[in-house]
């Protein structure tokens, strides 16, 4: 199994990559605990999850070859 | 209604699927854009050129020194002039057949639905959260498309909101980010910093999705976010679903909106606006005075140092640990003034005997 996860605005910089790459993750709930664990500032942040292009509200199962998105509001113009 | 000057629009008046009738449509909308700074200056610029037949523009800020590496409406000469008055007396000369109405005011709900109930569509170009949830509510209330645009560092968000799709759905900003971040969490522009094209970019990018939204051509970002990546050149696209959930609940009706209060929804609260604010010759006068004590809230790498006697103690760490603070008036500064007032916010809950100042515009302005 295999799951992408694809980092937006100051993710980025916190975890110092634009995308991970991740095995046996059961669902997004599970994801998010598992980051802010592994990327203490994580827990701070308050971003929204899309996964294959499409935002959840709640939590969703994650299958092998989805790719998940982690974006976090910008406010700056 | 009869568009004038058509020779100018000729070029797109030509372009399969726009013609005459995408062009009269365009004379004939009404689009206020909310903010002139990075986003406003392209998207006002544009609207304009294209022939949009009524511009609103909302901005109570002066033009700076510092705007004008990505705010291209104005000059050297323009520094300190009102943005609203400043780039409607531009536009008004790029284009003189349509109507620019000017509201150089600090947008709030009390006023909003007022002067966005006069206009067919709305473009978000403000820079901070208060203002876009408030403008997303009254949107959503009003029943008004809202072309969203963000930006942070080298990435931007472009979003349509509360049009229908085909199956009569539609969805706003809160569908999307519910909570807002605290205060401090999310840097802007002025704090984070940003490369001149990048607003140049995604304003575009919002200018076209109105005219998309007006003329009929083409498809429109409606429950979808698109994300674009300056450094990378990657563009990401999302689809937008309602969320339905207590949290994303909008206020029920324009009463409720009255009644919002959206700098304490988005964490900032009153005391900070209590917090002096200093000029430069001010600050420059009480920095020499031994009853005040002078705090850099600014993160430990931030560059440049300052100048003068100081401590420095990050807002991350106030926003830990109560500081201790020896005198009884202390100021506060940071790279541009933001940072300093939430932590004279913060800290005037936990000292509510001292005084704390802030130096306005940050040590920007000490230049």
């Amino acid at each position: 199994m295999n799951i992408k996860i694809l980092l937006f605005g100051r993710l980025t910089e916190l975890l110092g990559q634009n995308v991970l790459h991740l095995e046996d993750m059961a669902d997004t709930d599970s994801l998010s605990r598992f980051l802010s664990v592994q990327y203490p500032g994580l827990a701070q942040i308050n971003y929204q999850i899309a996964v294959n292009q499409e935002i959840i509200h709640g939590n969703r199962l994650l299958t092998d070859g989805m790719t998940v998105a982690l974006m976090p509001p910008f406010s700056g113009g | 209604m009869e568009i004038k000057g058509k020779a100018r629009y000729a070029r797109q008046m030509i372009l399969k699927g726009f013609g005459p009738a995408g062009q009269q449509k365009l004379f004939q909308a009404k689009v206020l854009v909310i903010g002139a700074g990075g986003l406003g200056c392209p998207i006002l610029q544009y609207l304009a050129a294209a022939g949009v037949g009524t511009l609103g523009i909302v901005d109570d800020d002066t033009v700076e020194l510092s705007n004008l590496h990505r705010q291209i409406l104005y000059s050297v000469a323009d520094v300190g002039r009102l943005k609203a008055d400043c780039a409607a007396e531009k536009l008004s000369l790029y284009n003189p057949d349509i109507q620019i109405i000017s509201y150089p005011l600090q947008l709030s709900n009390q006023n909003a639905a007022l002067i966005m109930s006069k206009f067919d569509i709305v473009i978000d170009g403000s820079d901070n959260f208060p203002t876009r949830y408030m403008v997303n509510d009254a949107c959503a209330l009003l029943n008004l498309p809202l072309v969203y645009g963000a930006l942070s560092e080298s990435e931007g968000q472009v979003a349509v909101f509360n049009v229908s799709d085909a199956a009569g759905r539609k969805v706003n900003y809160r569908d999307i980010f519910p909570n807002p971040p605290q205060p401090g969490e999310v840097l802007n522009c002025a704090e984070a910093g940003v490369l001149g094209v990048l607003p140049g970019i995604i304003g575009t990018m919002q200018a076209s999705e109105a005219i998309k939204l007006i003329s009929g051509v083409g498809e429109p970002l409606i429950n979808q976010m698109l994300i674009y990546n300056l450094y990378t050149n990657h563009t990401y696209k999302i689809n937008l679903t309602s969320a339905d959930t207590a949290e994303s609940i909008l206020p029920p009706d324009l009463d409720a909106f009255l009644e919002t209060d959206y700098n304490w929804f988005c964490g900032i609260r009153d005391n900070a606006s209590e917090i002096q604010e200093l000029s430069a010759g001010e600050f420059r006068e009480l920095m020499l005075d031994e009853e005040y004590e002078i705090i850099d809230v600014r993160e430990l790498a931030e560059l440049p140092l300052a100048p003068f006697d100081h401590i420095r103690v990050p807002l991350s760490e106030i926003r830990k640990k109560v500081p201790a603070l020896e005198k009884e008036k202390i100021i506060l500064f940071c790279h541009s003034g933001v940072r300093s007032v939430i932590a004279g916010g913060l800290l005037q809950e936990v000292y509510p005997e001292k005084e704390f100042f802030s130096l306005k515009g940050g040590i920007l302005r000490l230049n």
